[in-house]
C-alpha cells in the first residue's frame, strides 16, 4: 500500500493582508504552517499506515523554505518527502501548479493520492481535482471519512451541500479532504529529533514528466484583475443582559431587518 | 556564540506549545482544585515521547537532549506546574540516574519502560529528619544473601502514589556517615514496600506527594545503583540535573503568569482606559519579562553544558535559584495587576502564585543553591 499526500505551506492567518499595489499576499512576519485541509489529509494517511503499514510520501511545490512543512510531516511519521522547486514553476496558478504536481506524480507509484480540499491562502479547491484529471484517475472530493478494506477498495463519505454521499472507489484514486475530517496527531519527540536527519528530495523540472509550456507563469491562464481587503465591518452593538432579554433583543433585531 | 534556536528546537517548541495549550492548560484549574493527578495527560505525553526526551533511542527514549527537555518542562509548567513537575521528577530524578549510574542490565531493564512512560519514576531521598541535611539518612539497608533488606521511611516524594520505580537512598554503613549511603532501584511491587499518607499542599496540588514506607523491604543486590557507598554522590549529582528541571518549571510558571497578565491588563479598564495604559503597569511588566528572559538564559546555559558533558553544577544552582525567586516575584506582581480578581480562582494567576513557592524549596532550597554557588566561588 502506497500513499502520496500533497501538502502546501501557507501563512498562518485568517486575516490575510494583501499588498494593494501588486495584489499579492504579504507573507513577511506571518508564521507558516501546513495547510489545515492538507494536515487532515496527512492524518488520514497516517491512520491508514497505523493499521495497514502503508508507505507514505509527502510532496509539496514551493520555495526552498517549504522544506519546513516536509520536516514537520517527517516528525508526524511519513516515510519520504519531496520538494518540487524550480524557477520554471514560479508564478504558477492552480492549473500550472497541478500540471507540475501531476508531472511529479507520474514518477511515483501510489494506490491513494490525498490532497486537501483547498488551501487557506487561495481557497480555490481546484488543484486536487485538476491533478486527478491530468492523471486520468477517479476522484472523490470533500472527503469526510474513508474506510479502507485492506485490499484496494475505499469506502468514502463525501460531504455535499445538503447531506453526504457514500461512494466506493478502487485505487489508484484521488481524494480531497476537509480539515474537520481528521484531527491531526502531534509530532512525536523522536520524530522531531530525527526530522532534520532525514532526506528531503529536491525535484526540479528535469525530474518530472510534463511539458515546460504548461508550467509557471507561462502555463497560467489566470490573471488577477484586482485584489482588495474587505472593508471593516461596523462594530455592532453590545448588550450586557441576561439570556432571556438577549433572546428578545435578537428576535426584534432580526424582525427589524426582515430576516425572520 | 549563537543564541538562536536550531530548526529542531523550533519544531519541538511548536509541538510542545500546541500540546500544552490544547491538552494541558484546559485541565490545570481542575487538577489543582480537585488535587487530581492527571493520569490521562501522562498517557498522552507517553505516546508522544515526552516521558523520555533525553533518553537515548537505544533505551527506548526520544534521543533528544536536556535543552529540549528543559523547554518541555517550561512549556508544560506555563500551562500547569503539576504536569511540569511530574515530567521533571520522572525524567531527572529517576530515568537520569539510571542512565548515568546504572549498569547494562539495569539500563536495559528500566529505561525502556520509563522512557516510554509505561512506568512512572520517583526519587526518595528526603526523610522526616533528613531534609536539607540529606546525609542524616535513617533508612537502613542490610545485606541478606542475594538481597538487601531496607527499613525506614521517606517523606514528600513526588509521583509516589503513581510511581512504579523509585531511586531510594539508605545507609549501608552507618559508621561511615555520608560515605555509608547507597542508592537502590526499588520497584513498587517489591515485598515490604508501600506508599503512605498523601500530603495536602499549597501548590502543585495535582502531583501526588506521599510518604514511602519500607518495612523489611526486599531489594535484590542486582538493584544496587552504582557502587556501594556511592549513594550520596549519586544523590547530589542527580539533584544537579534535577535543578535544571525545577528551574525550567519555575521559568514556565513565571512566563505563564506574564502571558495571563498581558491579556488581562489590555482588557481591564479603569479611569476610562485599559490598565495597560498606566506607566506603572508597563514598567512592572518590563521588569517581569526581563527577569524571565534572564532566567531562561540561565536554564538553557545549564542544560547546554550538561548536554556537552561539561560541569554544570553551579550553573544549574544559579538557574534554579534565580528562576524560582523570579517565579515568586512575577506571580506576586501578576496578582497585584489583576487586583481583587487575581486573588480569586477565576483567574489562573492565583494558582500560579501558589505553585511558584515550591520551586524555592524542593531539590535544594534557595539557601542550598546559595551554598553551592558561593562554595564554588570561594573554594
Ligand atoms: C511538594 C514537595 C515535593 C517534594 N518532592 C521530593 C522528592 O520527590 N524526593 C525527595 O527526596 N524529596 C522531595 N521533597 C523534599 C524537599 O526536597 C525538602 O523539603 C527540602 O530539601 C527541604 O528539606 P526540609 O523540608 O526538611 O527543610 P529543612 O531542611 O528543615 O529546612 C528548613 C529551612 O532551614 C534552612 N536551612 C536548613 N539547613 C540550613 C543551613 N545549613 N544553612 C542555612 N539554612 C538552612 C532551609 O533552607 C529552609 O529554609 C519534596 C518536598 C515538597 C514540599
Amino acid at each position: 500500500m502506497k500513499i502520496v499526500v500533497c501538502i502546501k505551506q501557507v501563512p498562518d492567518t485568517t486575516e490575510i493582508k494583501i499588498n494593494p499595489t501588486t495584489g499579492t499576499l504579504i507573507r513577511d512576519g506571518v508564521p507558516s504552517i501546513i495547510n489545515p485541509d492538507d494536515k487532515a489529509g496527512l492524518e488520514l494517511a497516517l491512520s491508514i499506515k497505523d493499521k495497514f503499514n502503508a508507505h507514505i510520501t509527502v510532496i509539496t511545490m514551493g520555495p526552498a523554505q517549504a522544506e519546513d512543512v516536509l520536516r514537520e510531516a517527517y516528525a508526524m511519521g511519513v516515510d519520504r518527502a519531496i520538494l518540487l522547486t524550480d524557477r520554471k514553476f514560479a508564478g504558477a496558478d492552480t492549473l500550472a501548479t497541478s500540471h507540475a504536481l501531476a508531472g511529479a506524480l507520474r514518477r511515483l507509484e501510489f494506490d491513494l493520492l490525498i490532497t486537501g480540499r483547498q488551501a487557506i491562502d487561495g481557497d480555490t479547491a481546484q488543484v486536487g481535482p485538476q491533478i486527478a484529471e491530468h492523471l486520468d484517475l477517479p476522484q472523490v472530493s470533500y472527503l469526510e471519512h474513508l474506510d479502507f478494506d485492506g485490499k484496494n477498495t475505499f469506502t468514502v463519505k463525501r460531504r455535499v451541500e445538503d447531506g453526504y454521499e457514500m461512494l466506493q472507489v478502487d485505487g489508484p484514486c484521488v481524494v480531497t479532504v476537509l480539515s474537520g475530517a481528521y484531527k491531526p496527531r502531534y509530532m512525536t519527540v523522536s520524530g522531531i529529533v530525527g526530522a532534520y536527519e532525514k532526506e528531503v528530495e529536491f525535484w526540479g523540472f528535469e525530474q518530472i514528466d510534463v511539458v515546460e509550456s504548461k508550467l509557471g507563469l507561462k502555463g497560467s491562464p489566470t490573471r488577477v484583475h484586482k485584489a482588495f481587503s474587505r472593508g471593516v465591518k461596523a462594530p455592532g452593538e453590545l448588550y450586557e443582559v441576561d439570556t432571556n432579554e438577549a433572546a428578545g433583543i435578537i428576535i426584534s433585531k432580526l424582525k427589524e431587518k426582515f430576516i425572520i | 556564540m549563537d543564541f538562536s534556536l536550531s530548526k529542531t528546537e523550533t519544531l519541538f517548541l511548536q509541538m510542545i506549545r500546541e500540546f500544552a495549550d490544547k491538552e494541558v492548560k484546559p485541565l490545570a484549574a481542575e487538577v489543582d482544585e480537585e488535587e487530581r493527578f492527571p493520569v490521562e495527560t501522562v498517557e498522552k505525553m507517553a505516546k508522544l515521547g515526552i516521558m523520555g526526551i533525553p533518553v537515548p533511542v537505544e533505551y527506548g527514549g526520544a534521543g533528544g537532549n536536556n535543552v529540549l527537555y528543559s523547554m518541555a518542562v517550561e512549556e508544560l509548567s506555563a500551562a500547569c506546574a503539576t504536569t511540569g513537575v511530574i515530567v521533571s521528577a520522572h525524567t531527572s530524578l529517576c530515568a537520569a540516574p539510571i542512565l548515568e549510574f546504572g549498569n547494562k542490565e539495569q539500563k536495559a531493564k528500566y529505561l525502556p519502560k520509563l522512557a516510554s512512560g509505561e512506568w512512572l519514576g520517583a526519587f526518595g531521598l528526603t526523610e522526616p529528619n533528613a531534609g536539607t541535611d540529606a546525609s542524616s539518612q535513617q533508612t537502613i539497608a542490610v545485606e541478606d544473601g542475594d538481597n538487601y533488606i531496607l527499613n525506614g521511611s521517606k517523606i514528600f516524594i513526588t509521583n509516589a502514589e503513581y510511581g512504579h520505580v523509585y531511586i531510594i537512598f539508605a545507609m549501608t554503613d552507618k559508621s561511615k556517615g555520608v560515605k555509608g549511603i547507597s542508592a537502590f532501584i526499588v520497584e513498587k511491587d517489591f515485598p515490604g514496600f508501600s506508599v503512605g499518607k498523601k500530603e495536602k499542599k499549597m501548590g502543585i496540588r495535582g502531583s501526588a506527594t506521599c510518604e514511602l514506607i519500607m518495612e523489611n523491604c526486599v531489594v535484590p543486590k542486582a538493584n544496587l545503583l552504582g557502587k556501594i557507598s556511592e549513594g550520596f554522590s549519586i544523590a547530589m549529582k542527580t539533584l544537579d540535573g534535577g535543578r535544571i528541571g525545577i528551574a525550567a518549571q519555575a521559568l514556565g510558571i513565571a512566563q505563564g503568569a506574564i502571558n495571563e497578565t498581558v491579556k488581562y491588563v489590555k482588557e481591564r479598564k479603569q479611569f476610562g482606559k485599559p490598565i495597560s495604559a498606566f506607566q506603572n503597569t508597563q514598567f512592572q511588566l518590563a521588569d517581569m519579562q526581563t527577569r524571565v528572559v534572564a532566567s531562561r538564559l540561565l536554564v538553557r546555559q545549564a542544560a547546554f553544558k550538561k548536554d556537552k558533558g561539561q560541569n554544570y553544577s553551579t550553573e544549574a544552582a544559579m538557574a534554579k535559584l534565580y528562576a524560582a525567586e523570579t517565579a515568586m516575584e512575577v506571580t506576586n506582581k501578576a496578582i497585584q495587576m489583576h487586583g481583587g480578581y487575581g486573588y480569586t480562582r477565576e483567574y489562573p494567576v492565583e494558582r500560579m502564585f501558589r505553585d511558584a513557592k515550591i520551586t524555592e524549596i524542593y531539590e535544594g532550597t534557595s539557601e542550598v543553591q546559595r551554598m553551592v554557588i558561593s562554595s564554588a566561588l570561594l573554594k
